[in-house]
């Protein structure tokens, strides 16, 4: 394989990792506070794409920057997710919270298809792929064959940003510190004087705005949004997330990462092994793999702490 | 033991008009009846009143059930769509039954049971094209595929708990999915033809005529489908009344309790796992039969989701919510046109109503009852 290639398989790797663990870092965090998994995160993404694009369609007429246009694209967009996931914690998830995990898994679930279904019923036309705005300038610098894209660049650079950025609200921050609190001990966290409820509303709208930002990233990087992007990276996302340990930041980040990777390596690999398994299969061995790591090590790589959960 | 007839005759009269009403309005109407009805029965005390005379009677809705279905073969005796309805409310209740196993009995939840379901079409294809196994082996062996490639997934299952089991059966399922898109052998995309089911030598597709009346293909799938669902039913009912059940019981409410009483927790799982791929790869098989064609699209994790829906609308754990629970999720969409686009939606929507508010599901199981009313203490 040559160099060019290669680098081309390592930025698509590294693009399709960092989104992941955007994706990853949500579940963790509603795990963290909640003990929860919220399984519509993922058609949140698809929601917060889709909020996206119709505010492009909005705004393209108003506004001749591509730059502001893609700052107001992204602020609807994150406050629609923000305010659809506060509404689900508030509704859905905290009524829940004495029944067994199994009906909150099943709840969300189902909100996940009922979310998909929408979108795909009632959004013009919202059944067929959706081209995504170009709104980053695509110029790049030449490497041999291999273009670096300054949009892919930017991309990069934002994901990393956001995680960075994330990891230092929940490790520096009052609020971070509260969510560590109540991931701890929402008991005793309650009895120092933390609100609890607004805790745990707070956690989940910044979950869901980074599955709309995960959402829009991927909008931009493949200029296509459907209704059915969710399912396969809230899956994903879940994968990696448990994967990594549940309820574990770092952990969440890691398996992110590893299931890019994974599909990266099972696009190249298996055709270069086996001559007759053709790249489309980098799915199925993905999910082999995580099955395989799920029965070699049951609770996550990095497994899950009680005393560190965020 | 009259109200019990008087009752089964109304809900025939009912079930017949409702698989023959053709207009939208007719099956709008016959909805709202049956929903006021439930209301007015449960108000009523009717609904009470029904269940003690049924707990006299235990065996009673098992053979009204049987009876019913015959009746309604005689009735749509040369109406494909409505026999095609009933078998697929038969075949979608025998792979939930196998569901009910796994998720209500020991407790692992599978979100890949359309794929299970999947694998017995695929393997009945691939066998009845392919080679000269007799049909009704070939229902037989798709099961035991379905449920041998269910085996791999054992080993992570047993270790696994809660959220990291549900993780196990998502990811199966769409690398199922993925799988089938991509293989060519297979169909790739666009599926598999697969035969009518031939026995001995005679082809059940080709229709059949009785004494002058022309007879649907469907009839004799809808014989078989109800033998098996017979079958499974017996098998399901009869395991939980046993120490089986119990000893299933045990390891979903409390693992740690389960083992300290020497319950083998990784044992009752497998049996369980087994036995559920099992009979969903046997409904698979026949309904892929049936419906002579198989594609991947119809094994999504969708379909997996509507099946585990069945599970809980009928009540976790009770084989006896699954036939009506089954029922309403196929009939329903069918009948009513205009829900059929939106029926996803509407199972979403309904299933997570009635986690909210009602999370026992319609025929919320009951405690363990091993003698019927009236017997427990001699005579009445």
């Amino acid at each position: 394989m040559s160099f060019d290639i290669f680098l081309q398989y390592l930025l698509n790797g590294l693009m399709l990792g960092v989104i992941y663990a955007i994706v990853a870092v949500g579940f963790t965090l509603y795990f963290g506070v909640l003990d929860v998994i919220k399984f519509s995160h993922g058609d949140i993404l698809m929601v917060g794409a889709f909020a996206g694009l119709t505010t492009y369609i909005g705004i393209a007429g108003t506004f001749e920057s591509p730059w502001l246009q893609l700052l107001v694209l992204v602020l609807v967009s994150l406050s629609i997710a923000a305010f659809l996931g506060a509404i689900i914690a508030r509704y859905l998830i905290l009524p829940l919270q004495k029944a067994p995990p199994i009906n909150t898994l099943l709840v969300t679930l189902m909100l996940g298809l009922a979310l998909r279904e929408l979108v795909r019923l009632f959004y013009p036309n919202g059944s067929n792929p959706k081209p995504f705005p170009r709104l980053l300038p695509s110029d790049g610098i030449a490497i041999g064959e291999f273009i670096l894209r300054s949009d892919s660049l930017i991309l990069l650079a934002t994901g990393v940003i956001t995680i960075l950025a994330v990891q230092r609200l929940i490790t520096k921050s009052k609020v971070g510190l509260a969510i560590r609190a109540v991931a701890q001990d929402s008991e005793t966290a309650r009895i120092m004087g933390i609100n609890f409820r607004q805790i745990v509303l707070i956690t989940f709208m910044l979950g869901s705005a980074l599955a709309a930002l995960a959402g829009l990233m991927n909008g931009l990087y493949y200029n296509e949004v459907n209704f059915s992007m969710g399912l396969l990276l809230g899956v994903i996302g879940f994968s990696a997330a448990v994967v990594g340990g549940l309820g574990n930041f770092y952990g969440a980040i890691v398996g992110g990462f590893l299931f890019a990777a994974l599909q990266t390596v099972g696009a190249v690999l298996l055709p270069a092994i086996l001559p007759s398994v053709p790249s489309a299969y980098k799915d199925v061995f993905a999910f082999a793999v995580i099955i395989i790591i799920m029965g070699l090590k049951p609770t996550g790589l990095i497994s899950e702490k009680s005393s560190e959960r965020v | 033991m009259k109200l019990l007839i008087s009752t089964f005759i109304v809900c025939l009269i009912y079930c017949i008009l409702l698989l023959g009403a053709e207009n939208q309005l007719e099956v709008g109407a016959l909805v709202a009846i049956a929903f006021v009805a439930s209301v007015v029965g449960k108000k009523t005390g009717f609904m009470d009143r029904l269940a003690v005379a049924v707990s006299h009677r235990p065996g009673f809705p098992a053979t009204a059930s049987v009876i019913g279905v015959l009746v309604m073969m005689v009735v749509f005796h040369n109406s494909h769509f409505a026999l095609l309805m009933l078998a697929t409310v038969l075949i979608y209740s025998i792979v939930c039954l196998g569901l009910n196993i796994q998720f209500g009995y020991v407790g692992i939840v599978n979100f890949a049971g359309a794929a299970f379901f999947g694998i017995g079409s695929y393997t009945a294809a691939v066998l009845a094209t392919h080679t000269a196994v007799p049909h009704l082996l070939v229902l037989l062996i798709a099961a035991t595929i379905s449920a041998l490639i269910g085996s791999i997934l054992i080993y992570p299952v047993l270790r696994t708990r809660g959220h990291y089991a549900a993780l196990v059966t998502i990811a199966f399922g769409i690398l199922f999915r993925n799988f089938l898109e991509v293989n060519d052998t297979l169909g790739g995309p666009q599926g598999l033809k697969i035969p009518p089911l031939t026995i001995f030598g005679w082809n059940l597709s080709n229709g059949l005529e009785v004494g002058g009346v022309e007879l649907s293909f469907y009839i004799p799938y809808l014989v078989i489908a109800l033998v098996l669902l017979i079958a499974t039913f017996r098998i399901t009912r009869n395991l939980e009344r046993s120490w089986i059940g119990l000893s299933m019981d045990m390891v979903r409410t409390d693992e740690i309790a389960a083992s300290t009483f020497g319950v083998n927790i990784a044992y009752w799982k497998i049996v369980a796992f087994t036995l559920g791929n099992f009979v969903a790869g046997l409904a698979g098989a026949l309904y892929g039969m049936m419906t002579a064609y198989v594609a991947p699209n119809n094994f999504t994790f969708a379909d997996s989701l509507i099946l585990v829906s069945i599970v809980i609308l009928g009540g976790i754990g009770n084989p006896w919510g699954i036939i009506p629970a089954a029922a309403i999720v196929v009939i329903l969409p069918e009948k009513l046109q205009f829900i059929q686009e939106y029926r996803f939606l509407l199972y979403a929507i309904v299933v997570i109503l009635i986690l909210l508010f009602r999370p026992d599901g319609l025929l919320p199981r009951r405690v363990r009852q091993y003698f019927p009313a009236g017997k427990a203490g001699g005579k009445e």
